[in-house]
């Protein structure tokens, strides 16, 4: 019997120890992030003859991929719900439309760079332009590998159902899902909404 | 189009041609290298060795490769110290030395990047593996998976440092490969790829450690063991760890930022297009400042446990000690600038930053004070990690004067790129971080292998290294004085400067000197372990949960959790008298178990790397993917770990005591 709450209190214990590892690793990446916001706040006026972000940045279209991620995230929660409940079917359908949601982010963020680039906008141009795709970029490849451990996590819940290694990983990625679209208000306000008044 | 796919990149035969200076050292490695494997073969031990070690994840383990390494790291860049030691000495007036100036520029980089990186950082995460666990009384790491990670990415930083020797060339633009001169433009070469490479790799395994250990010491301290009852040495590592989880992700940006510069063409360093790259040393010293703090903080660490032992008195202000760590970790992240007063940030700016710099010197004086307070009316035993200890006060203080006049932006101005300051830097890092972890490996060496290493060697090897220390630096605060800038790999006779930098490099050969006693003392020890060896598992008269396990430990390090209710918690325990129990109850223990997958993702990694410092794009993706299938496999693993029932613990511990 004690043999049996000993095992209990370890894995508490243990998922403890994860969660509060995952939060500290969001805290690195806020980091990684607060030193490509604090460059792209330097370089935003070298624009070195090229153009500025008042020039390039469509308002609309940046609102349009903000609504897209601040939809996903509203899913993703939803879905966690659901995982707390048991819900497999529910689960799966709540995390596919985050996926989709957030594949249209992606896909609206990835036309925009393509578009500049064929302008002859591209990170070459000028310290500007280097800083913001970098920045945007890097919250785009934080996207990419979000959607690749969501892919993940379905294949793990239609394997192996709901079990509770499986709800507490769902967790996490929820809370990365949200933590990226935390940095993207930042960057939507700093990047877009700054660079249309500049 | 398939064609237009270039194979090789960069890569061509031209990359492996060099002159005899290189060679020689390629020649050196290649041959410690076959001579290892023959070893290994010919003493059947590639079982051993696999299932031991390469995949093993138990921190103990862990912490003594990074151990083994550093040292093998140590000699690496004592090499180079030693070259620029000779060259200095002798490249005056129509002498011109053995190296050229390229090659003295690659050694000075790869110098100061093998030493901070791969020895000093080595030696810290090798004692923080070691002795954490132990001294809060836990029976493994938080992540132990992440652990072994962190382990294989800094060695496959380093070795994709040791390979620039053989394949290509090294970085030429000193340690912290400022901009311009380190962009495209003017390193054309594929070094300063290396450098980035190498660093990004060991430097994610650095960051990953940091968040670890952080959730090692806040999450699993036995129980009765709350935070102000913690070990300093403890303290320390949690103040270090902090800071790496805030300066880290500095670096990775940085490093990141300086790659798309070379490879992408972008602008963010360079002198043209918009680029700024003052930009890019501030925040390199973001990240490099709280990086010497993270270096030193453990060596404080363990000089708080080594004085308390061999004074055989509980630490001096305590908690005054723990503010000192705190205040020093807050203040770390306040006084980048100081490396670059002459940027010309205006007088405001300077001034702040240098007093600031001035301020930290009072937590770090604070902990000098507390240190000498212990010893007073102690019972004080000269064993060689005291030896070290004091002669780091000494040292350690002249360095810390010497930095706090370079505080002072007028005489900055003057002393800016001077050999004062690389003696400063030196001193600091040396009789500080250096001293302190050879005074912990000794310390601790008895814990982890069971026997005491030779102390009659031991103590040779600290009088040479204090004597060796003080004529190679000494010199160079004057030479400072009179103005010789460093990184000069020639230089008139007319400056008089000769007769010191022939001194400096006697001063090095006494270092050297005491290197080899250090080779010779783990060789005569290991010899004749069977005289030294530690029964009790308390060879010091110790005060920590460490010392009140068997040496060499379990792997689950405590069969019974031990019980904690005061500061020095085995000490009390000794004082007390508290009786053995001769018949614990055990219970079953769940560790994990071995992975080849830690050593995968290093290996793949390193391979990116390489392509990415070759052009070889298809083989940089190729590895990546891989690297995320290993990922993934262990992120959909099941039965990670493996329980010991209470009985074969039983069964463990009453072999261990020999009953």
């Amino acid at each position: 019997m004690s043999e049996v709450i000993t095992v209990a209190s370890e894995t508490t214990q243990r998922n403890d120890r994860t969660v509060f590892g995952f939060w500290v690793y969001l805290m690195t990446d806020c980091v990684l992030f607060a030193s490509l916001f604090a460059t792209f706040a330097v370089l935003r006026g070298n624009t070195f003859g090229g153009p500025s972000g008042a020039q390039l940045f469509s308002m609309p279209y940046a609102l349009t991929e903000t609504l897209l991620l601040l939809a996903s995230s509203f899913t993703c929660g939803l879905a966690v719900l659901a995982a707390q409940r048991r819900r497999k079917d529910w689960v799966l359908i709540l995390f596919g439309l985050t996926f989709l949601l957030g594949l249209s982010f992606l896909a609206m963020e990835l036309t925009e760079f393509t578009h500049l680039v064929h302008e002859g906008d591209s990170w070459r141009r000028s310290g500007f332009l280097s800083a913001f795709f970098t920045l945007v970029g890097t919250h785009g490849l934080h996207i990419t590998i979000g959607l690749l451990w969501m892919v993940v996590m379905m294949a793990l819940v239609l394997r192996r159902g709901l079990n509770s290694d499986n709800v507490r990983k769902l967790a996490l990625l929820s809370i990365f899902w949200h933590f990226l679209d935390l940095i993207w208000i930042f960057i939507f306000t700093v990047v877009y909404l700054l660079g249309a008044i500049q | 189009m398939i064609a237009s796919i270039d194979i090789g990149g960069r890569l061509s035969m031209q990359a492996l041609q060099h002159n005899w200076v290189t060679n020689l050292g390629i020649l050196s490695m290649v041959a410690g290298g076959i001579t290892l494997l023959l070893v290994l073969t010919y003493f059947k031990r590639w079982k051993w060795l696999w299932r031991e070690w390469l995949t093993s994840t138990d921190p103990k383990r862990i912490g003594v490769m990074y151990i083994t390494v550093a040292l093998v790291m140590l000699l690496r860049g004592g090499i180079d110290a030693v070259m620029m030691r000779a060259q200095q000495a002798t490249s005056v007036g129509a002498h011109h030395g053995f190296l050229s100036s390229d090659q003295f520029q690659q050694v000075f980089s790869a110098h100061g990047t093998i030493m901070i990186f791969f020895v000093a950082m080595g030696l810290m995460f090798g004692l923080i593996n070691l002795v954490v666990p132990l001294q809060i009384g836990a029976r493994d790491v938080a992540f132990p998976f992440l652990n072994a990670t962190s382990f294989w990415l800094y060695f496959a930083g380093g070795m994709l440092v040791n390979l620039s020797l053989a394949v290509g060339d090294f970085s030429a633009a000193g340690w912290l490969a400022y901009p311009p001169l380190s962009e495209l433009a003017y390193s054309p070469g594929v070094g300063v790829d290396y450098w980035i490479w190498g660093l990004q790799i060991a430097g994610v395994g650095s960051l990953l450690s940091g968040i670890n250990f952080v959730v090692t010491i806040l999450r699993m301290r036995v129980k009765g063991m709350d935070l102000m009852k913690m070990p300093m040495f403890c303290w320390s590592v949690l103040g270090s760890m902090s800071l790496v989880i805030f300066a880290f992700p500095i670096l990775t940006a940085t490093l990141t930022m300086l790659a798309l510069d070379r490879t992408l063409g972008m602008h963010f360093f360079t002198a043209g297009g918009g680029g700024n790259m003052m930009m890019y040393v501030n925040l390199i010293w973001a990240w490099g400042h709280p990086e010497v703090y993270i270096l030193i903080l453990p060596a404080f660490g363990v000089f708080s446990e080594v004085v308390a032992t061999f004074s055989g008195k509980p630490l001096f202000g305590y908690k005054s000690m723990v503010w000192a760590i705190w205040a020093i970790v807050l203040l770390s992240f306040s006084v980048w600038l100081h490396h670059f007063f002459t940027m010309g940030a205006g007088a405001d700016v300077n001034a702040f930053f240098g007093i600031m710099t001035m301020i930290i010197a009072i937590p770090t004086g604070v902990k000098i004070f507390n240190w000498l307070f212990t010893m007073y009316r102690g019972r004080i035993r000269f064993a060689t990690p005291m030896l070290w200890f004091l002669g780091f006060v000494f040292l350690f203080t002249v360095g810390g004067v010497a930095g706090v006049l370079l505080a002072v932006p007028p005489a900055d101005f003057q002393l800016h790129n001077s050999l004062f300051l690389v003696a400063h830097f030196h001193t600091m890092i040396v009789s500080g971080v250096l001293f302190g972890y050879l005074a912990g490996l000794t310390y601790w060496f008895p814990k982890i292998f069971g026997f005491k290493l030779n102390e009659r060697l031991g103590k040779y090897a600290f009088w040479c290294w204090a004597v060796g220390f003080s004529l190679a630096f000494i010199p160079l605060y004057i030479l400072g004085l009179m103005g010789a800038t460093r990184r000069l790999d020639h230089y008139d006779a007319s400056m008089g400067w000769q007769q010191l930098f022939i001194v400096a490099g006697i001063g090095v050969a006494i270092i050297a000197l005491g290197v080899c006693f250090m080779i010779l003392q783990l060789i005569v020890s290991i010899k004749q372990r069977a005289a030294n060896i530690d029964k009790t598992g308390d060879p010091w008269n110790g005060r920590t949960l460490e010392w009140s396990t068997s040496s060499p430990p379990p792997h689950y390090n405590f069969a019974i959790a031990p019980e904690v209710a005061s500061r020095d918690a085995f000490w009390a325990t000794k004082q007390t008298g508290a009786a053995v129990n001769k018949h614990p109850a055990y219970e079953s223990i769940r560790l994990p178990k071995n992975t080849p997958l830690p050593l995968a993702i290093a290996g793949f990694s390193f391979i990116c790397g390489f392509g990415l410092i070759w052009h070889m794009y298809w083989l940089a993706v190729l590895a990546l993917l891989a690297t995320i299938t290993c990922v993934i496999v262990r992120a959909s693993a099941q039965d990670n770990d493996y329980r010991l029932s209470a009985k074969q613990v039983e069964k463990l511990e009453t072999a261990e005591r020999g009953l």
